[in-house]
């Protein structure tokens, strides 16, 4: 029901974000879905991409701060409010979102996002009904 | 005015006589109270005895704050518990901080070298003075209140914090003296202006600064925007607080305390004496101390003894300001700092490399530590990937520092790898204020 994110503790100044991508090119790792949360001291960038389990052993064997983690994402169906519905099941559920962002595969919305309960999240996606991708369903092209 | 002329005007002759006499008597009575000092005269083959003149210092041990922190925290004291009637602490070089417990006599002597002090500044008991050092552990807020009280102005202990409230009292109740840093000097001029309270609606005339390090030009600074005259104050904790020496009228050097607190000047290196007039190591022996005597407590201040008679009539020796350390300790808003109190504390927490770095700054006259820290690869985790967490982090070393340093420090976490490694302990100190 999750797929799995890494998570890159980078210093918020020019360079820092090219360096970690330049390692993750050289790795032959692809990003499909990206967001940093900044502070004006730093930020944590978050990617979905292939291989993540060989990504974050060799960014971690360079010294890169990183971590791996569970994340779900959604599919919503492409209509206004679609977003608004699906948040609104887990919070009525008293579930609390932590972070999200979105990104899009052939034309349909994904929302990625952690939750402050996950096993309450489960079953508010079950009782939904609500369409969680796998790491089958993300478009790797290597 | 000289508060007391019989000390602070004795002929040189009768000065060393008076010295001589009472180092004999601190050797004595530390060799039968504190085994610490007892064995190391044994060691030596030395017997109180053979302390008979002031020049027979030199046969003495030395004593260094490792001595402190190794007898923490009673380990030097001579008098009995039942004696000691006040403890303050300084800080240490590691976790422990220093403690130095005074007798009834200690603050009495403590409070006269205070009076002589101030009214070498020109303080009388028609003063309204305002003690604007912290009161607490640190020596600074209660040795200078006590100074006060004894030549008989009217003590204001504003302490720190709260520069508005303190700025309106200075001009609402006319405080005409001011005991803080230099640096608390020239923020409450900048809180001054901010208020719009100017020069001529205050009728501040005396500066007594001191606690940290500062220069001629901070001194004209001052001035010029308070309207008073600043006298440097010297002391250390160790020895006994502020009040160890202090300017006269001539400002050129502070006059020691001498007949209680005998200064040398060693090379740091070979720790011979140094003949006088030369910059080195300056060292204390207290001469009549009770709580807490030191022989030879090696300071880590830089500075020289000024020869030659003072204009001001004092004849007890003079010292240069302080020219620079001989150890890695900072002083922040006039608290003491060492690196390897912060090092102590990043050791304890897994999250972080064992690596660090202090940037000292001064930021609108007002001091600023921030301490840099690396996250350590294997220790970031999930639960660590948003920046409520990392800013729990933070929160959670700077409480930590703050307990050991006793002053905030701003804390920056940074990426695997960021920090610079190298041997030599000096870099990890980034110190962007100018002091000496």
């Amino acid at each position: 029901m999750t797929i799995r994110q890494l998570s890159i503790f980078i210093e918020n100044q020019s360079g820092t974000l090219q360096k970690v991508l330049e390692l993750i090119k050289q790795l032959r790792i692809q990003i499909i879905a990206c967001t940093i949360a900044d502070t004006a001291e730093y930020g944590i960038f978050r990617i979905i991409c292939s291989e993540p389990d060989r990504a974050c052993r060799e960014l971690k064997a360079v010294g890169v701060a990183v971590a791996i983690s569970d994340v779900f994402a959604v599919e919503l169906d492409n209509q206004p409010g679609g977003a608004a519905d699906v948040v609104g099941r887990f919070s009525g559920a008293g579930v609390g979102i932590t972070y999200m962002y979105a990104f899009l595969i052939d034309g349909r919305g994904i929302l990625v996002f952690r939750t402050d309960q996950a096993d309450k999240a489960r079953e508010v996606i079950e009782k939904g009904g609500l369409h969680c991708l796998t790491e089958k369903d993300l478009p790797v092209n290597a | 005015m000289i508060w007391n002329p019989t000390k602070e005007c004795m002929s040189r002759e009768q000065m060393r006589e008076l010295q001589g006499k009472r180092l004999h008597k601190i050797v004595e009575y530390v060799y039968h109270n504190v085994p610490f000092y007892r064995n190391k005269l044994q060691e030596m083959d030395l017997s109180p005895d053979d302390i008979r003149t002031i020049d027979d210092i030199t046969k003495l041990p030395f004593t260094t704050k490792k001595d402190l922190r190794d007898n923490y925290p009673f380990g030097l004291q001579a008098a009995p518990q039942s004696e000691i009637i006040r403890i303050h602490a300084s800080s240490g070089t590691t976790g422990n901080p220093t403690i130095v417990g005074y007798t009834r006599k200690d603050i009495s002597i403590w409070s006269e070298c205070m009076a002589r002090s101030l009214t070498s500044f020109g303080v009388t008991r028609n003063d309204i003075f305002s003690v604007s050092y912290g009161y607490g552990l640190f020596t600074g807020g209660l040795g200078a209140h006590n100074g006060v009280e004894t030549v008989g102005a009217s003590v204001v202990p504003a302490s720190t914090g709260n520069t508005e409230k303190h700025a309106r009292l200075i001009r609402d109740l006319g405080i005409s003296g001011i005991a803080c840093t230099p640096s608390y000097a020239l923020y409450l001029a900048e809180t001054m202006d901010k208020l719009g309270i100017t020069k001529d609606q205050i009728k501040l005339r005396i500066g007594a600064f001191g606690a940290e390090p500062w220069t001629e030009n901070m001194r004209t600074e001052i001035q010029n925007r308070l309207g008073l005259k600043g006298f440097n104050i010297y002391g250390l904790s160790e020895i006994m607080g502020p009040s160890v020496s202090y300017e006269c009228d001539e400002q050129h050097g502070s006059h020691i305390n001498e007949d209680h607190f005998f200064p040398e000047i060693i090379d740091p290196v070979t720790l011979e004496p140094l003949p006088l007039g030369q910059t080195g190591e300056l060292v204390f022996t207290t001469l009549t101390k009770e709580g807490m005597p030191v022989l030879r407590y090696r300071t880590r201040d830089l500075c020289s003894l000024l020869p030659g008679d003072c204009p001001c009539g004092r004849t007890n020796v003079r010292m240069s300001a302080i020219q620079g350390r001989t150890d890695d300790m900072l002083i922040i808003r006039g608290i003491n700092v060492f690196p390897s109190q912060v090092e102590s504390v990043v050791l304890t927490m897994e999250e972080f490399a064992p690596l660090y770095m202090l940037i000292v700054d001064r930021v609108n006259n007002l001091d600023t530590l921030m301490v840099q820290v690396e996250l350590r690869p294997d220790y970031f985790n999930a639960t660590l990937d948003t920046p409520a967490a990392i800013s729990e982090l933070e929160k959670r070393f700077a409480d930590k520092l703050r307990s050991v340093l006793s002053i905030n420090a701003k804390v920056q976490i940074k990426a695997p790898g960021t920090i610079e490694r190298s041997q030599g302990k000096s870099t990890h100190v980034i110190d962007k204020r100018k002091l000496y």
